[in-house]
C-alpha cells in the first residue's frame, strides 16, 4: 500500500463537516447586502438627512390623509378577508360538494394574477357603467373612485392569505374534541365557540396581519379603481410616486419611512397579540 | 333513550342540512363574485371589438417589445434568485453559525416592503439625485429609467421566493445524507449535484414558478424605476397601464389577457406540483 493511498483513506475517515460554507454564506451575505440592505439603508439615510424637513412632511395634510386612507382601508379589507376567509376555509375543509377542488384552486388566483390586471378588471366591474357599478349606481351607491373601491381591491389581493392560513389549522382539528364536547351536552354553537374558535384564533390573527401588511403597501390593484383624488382617494404608495414625479426625493423617502415604521409597529403588536392568544389556550 | 342521545350528539356535531347548504352556497357566490367576475370581465372587455381588434392589439410592436422585456427580466430574476436561494439554503440548513434567525428575517424583508418602496430605494440609490447619481452620470451609466433598474427592482421583490421554499424543506431533510456522501469521498459539488439536488428538485421548481410569476406580473416596483419609455423599458403590466390611461381599453384588456393566461398556467402548474409531489415539498411552506 502506497503512502498516498493510505493518506487518502485517513482523510476519508476524518471527513468532517460538509464543504461549501464560506462560498454559500459569502454569496448569501453579499447578495443580501447588495440587493436588499444597501438600497434599504439608502432610504433610511435619505430620511435621516431630512432633518427639519420632517416637520413640513408631518404637517402636510396630504401625507396625513394618504396614510390614514392606506391604513384604514387595509384594516377594513383585512377584517373582511378574515371573516369571509373563515367562512370559505370552513366550507372547503368541512363540506363535500361538486367542484370543491376547483373552488379551492380559485382561492390562489389573486396571488397569481398581476396586480395591474386586477386593478383594471375591478375598475371595469365597479365603475358607474360596469357590470356591478351600473347596477349599484341607480341605488345611489358609488364604489369606483371612493375609499370603498380601494377597500374592495385590497380585499381581493388579501383574501388568499386569510383562507390559506386558516385552512391547514381547520384540517388538523380532529373530530374527537367536538365529539367530546357534544357528548358532554354542548350545543353546536357552544362547541364552535368554545372548542373550535380558540385553536383557530391565532391563525385568524396571522391571516389578518398578512392581508393587512399586503394591503398597506399595495399599489397596482388600487390606483385604477381609486381615481387618485388628493386627500380623498390617494393612497400612501401613490403619494410616494407623485413626490418622485415632482423630484421631491426627500419627501418620497419620508412618506416611505413613515409607512414602514407604522406597519412595523402594527405588525409587531399583532404578532404579540397572536402569541398571547396562542399561549392563552394552554393556560 | 340511547337513540335520542345519538341524535342530540349528531346535532351537536354537524350543522343542520339547510345551514350547510346555505354556507356552501355563500362560499361559492363569494368566490365567483370576488375571483371569477374579474377574470370574466377581462375576457369580455378584450373581445368587445371582436377577434381582429384583439389580435391587432396583441401583435402591436410595442406589445411585442413589452413581452420580450418581461421575459428577459423574468429569466434574469429567476436565475439570480435561484442561485441565491440555493446558496442561502445550503448555508442555513447544513451548517451551524450564530445569527441564523436574523439572516432568515433579513431574507424575508422584501416581502414586507411595499412594491413602490422597493422601486423608490433604487431611485434613491441610482437616480439623478441619488447617492450614486453624479458618479453614474459622469461615467454615462444608466440604471434607473433603463433596463438594469427594472431588473434590480424585480430581483428585490422576488428575492425571498426560492430561499423560502428550500429552507424549510432542507431543514426537515437535515445534513445526514450529504454528510454520508461526503464521508465516502464525494466532493462538495458532487454531493450537491447527486444528493441534494434530487432531494430538492420539486421544491426548487415550485419556488422558481412562484418567482417567475411574480417577476412577470410585478407592477409597482417596476413602474417607479422604468420611466415608461415605450418600446424600450416597458414590461407587459406597464403596457397595460399605458394603454388603459390612453383610454384604449380594448387593447389594455387584450394585453391583460396574456397576463391572465400566465396566471392560470402558473396556478395549474402549482396545483399539479402540490398534488403530485406533495411529499417533495416542504410541509411548512409559506404562502405568498
Amino acid at each position: 500500500m502506497s503512502i498516498a493511498s493510505s493518506l487518502r483513506i485517513a482523510s476519508v475517515r476524518q471527513a468532517g463537516p460538509l464543504p461549501g460554507l464560506p462560498l454559500a454564506l459569502g454569496m448569501t451575505l453579499v447578495w443580501l447586502g447588495l440587493i436588499v440592505l444597501l438600497p434599504l439603508s439608502a432610504l433610511l439615510l435619505k430620511s435621516a438627512t431630512l432633518g427639519s424637513g420632517w416637520i413640513k412632511v408631518l404637517h402636510d395634510p396630504r401625507v396625513f390623509a394618504a396614510l390614514k386612507l392606506s391604513f384604514g382601508t387595509a384594516f377594513a379589507a383585512a377584517l373582511f378577508d378574515t371573516i369571509v376567509g373563515a367562512l370559505i376555509a370552513w366550507v372547503l375543509v368541512r363540506y363535500r360538494f361538486a367542484g370543491r377542488a376547483f373552488f379551492d384552486a380559485l382561492v390562489d388566483l389573486p396571488f397569481a394574477l398581476p396586480t395591474a390586471v386586477a386593478g383594471i378588471a375591478l375598475t371595469a366591474l365597479y365603475a358607474g357603467n360596469g357590470w356591478i357599478g351600473s347596477w349599484l349606481a341607480p341605488r345611489g351607491i358609488k364604489i369606483a373612485y371612493t375609499p370603498t373601491g380601494i377597500a374592495i381591491a385590497l380585499a381581493f389581493v388579501g383574501l388568499p392569505f386569510c383562507v390559506r392560513t386558516m385552512q391547514p389549522v381547520l384540517q388538523s382539528l380532529g373530530a374527537e374534541f367536538e365529539e367530546a364536547a357534544a357528548s358532554l351536552g354542548a350545543t353546536r354553537m357552544t362547541t364552535l365557540r368554545r372548542v373550535l374558535l380558540p385553536p383557530l384564533l391565532p391563525s385568524m390573527i396571522t391571516g389578518f396581519a398578512l392581508a393587512f401588511a399586503r394591503g398597506v403597501g399595495e399599489y397596482g390593484s388600487v390606483i385604477f379603481i381609486a381615481g387618485n383624488i388628493p386627500r380623498v382617494s390617494q393612497i400612501a404608495p401613490l403619494l410616494i410616486v407623485i413626490k418622485l414625479d415632482e423630484y421631491d426625493y426627500a419627501g418620497a423617502a419620508a412618506v416611505a419611512t413613515l409607512m414602514l415604521a407604522l406597519s412595523f409597529v402594527i405588525l409587531l403588536l399583532l404578532n404579540v397579540l397572536q402569541k398571547k392568544v396562542a399561549l392563552g389556550r394552554h393556560d | 333513550m340511547a337513540g335520542t342521545t345519538d341524535v342530540a350528539i349528531n346535532q351537536a356535531l354537524r350543522e343542520p342540512a339547510w345551514l350547510r347548504w346555505l354556507l356552501t352556497a355563500a362560499c361559492i357566490v363569494l368566490l365567483v363574485g370576488i375571483v371569477v367576475l374579474p377574470l370574466a370581465v377581462v375576457a369580455v372587455e378584450a373581445l368587445r371589438q371582436g377577434w381582429s381588434a384583439y389580435l391587432t392589439a396583441i401583435a402591436d410592436p410595442d406589445t411585442r417589445s413589452a413581452i420580450r422585456m418581461t421575459l428577459f427580466v423574468a429569466v434574469i430574476s429567476v436565475v439570480v434568485n435561484a442561485t441565491f436561494g440555493i446558496a442561502a439554503a445550503w448555508a442555513i440548513t447544513k451548517f451551524r453559525f450564530p445569527g441564523k434567525r436574523l439572516l432568515l428575517t433579513l431574507i424575508d424583508l422584501p416581502f414586507s416592503v411595499s412594491p413602490v418602496v422597493a422601486g423608490l430605494v433604487f431611485v434613491l440609490l441610482f437616480g439623478a439625485q441619488g447617492w450614486l447619481g453624479p458618479w453614474l452620470k459622469a461615467h454615462d451609466i444608466h440604471i434607473v429609467f433603463a433596463t438594469p433598474g427594472i431588473v434590480l427592482a424585480t430581483i428585490f421583490v422576488t428575492f425571498p421566493f426560492v430561499a423560502r421554499e428550500l429552507i424549510p424543506l432542507m431543514q426537515q431533510q437535515g445534513p445526514d445524507q450529504e454528510e454520508a456522501a461526503s464521508s465516502l469521498g464525494a466532493s462538495g459539488w458532487t454531493v450537491f449535484r447527486r444528493v441534494t439536488l434530487p432531494n430538492i428538485r420539486w421544491a426548487l421548481l415550485y419556488g422558481l414558478l412562484l418567482c417567475s410569476a411574480r417577476a412577470m406580473g410585478e407592477f409597482g416596483a417596476v413602474s417607479v424605476v422604468s420611466g415608461n419609455i415605450r418600446g424600450l423599458t416597458n414590461t407587459l403590466p406597464l403596457q397595460v397601464e399605458i394603454l388603459y390611461n390612453e383610454y384604449n381599453y380594448t387593447a389594455a384588456f387584450a394585453v391583460a389577457t396574456l397576463l391572465v393566461l400566465l396566471a392560470l398556467i402558473t396556478l395549474a402548474f402549482k396545483l399539479w406540483l402540490e398534488r403530485r409531489h406533495a411529499d417533495a415539498l416542504s410541509r411548512r411552506r409559506g404562502r405568498h
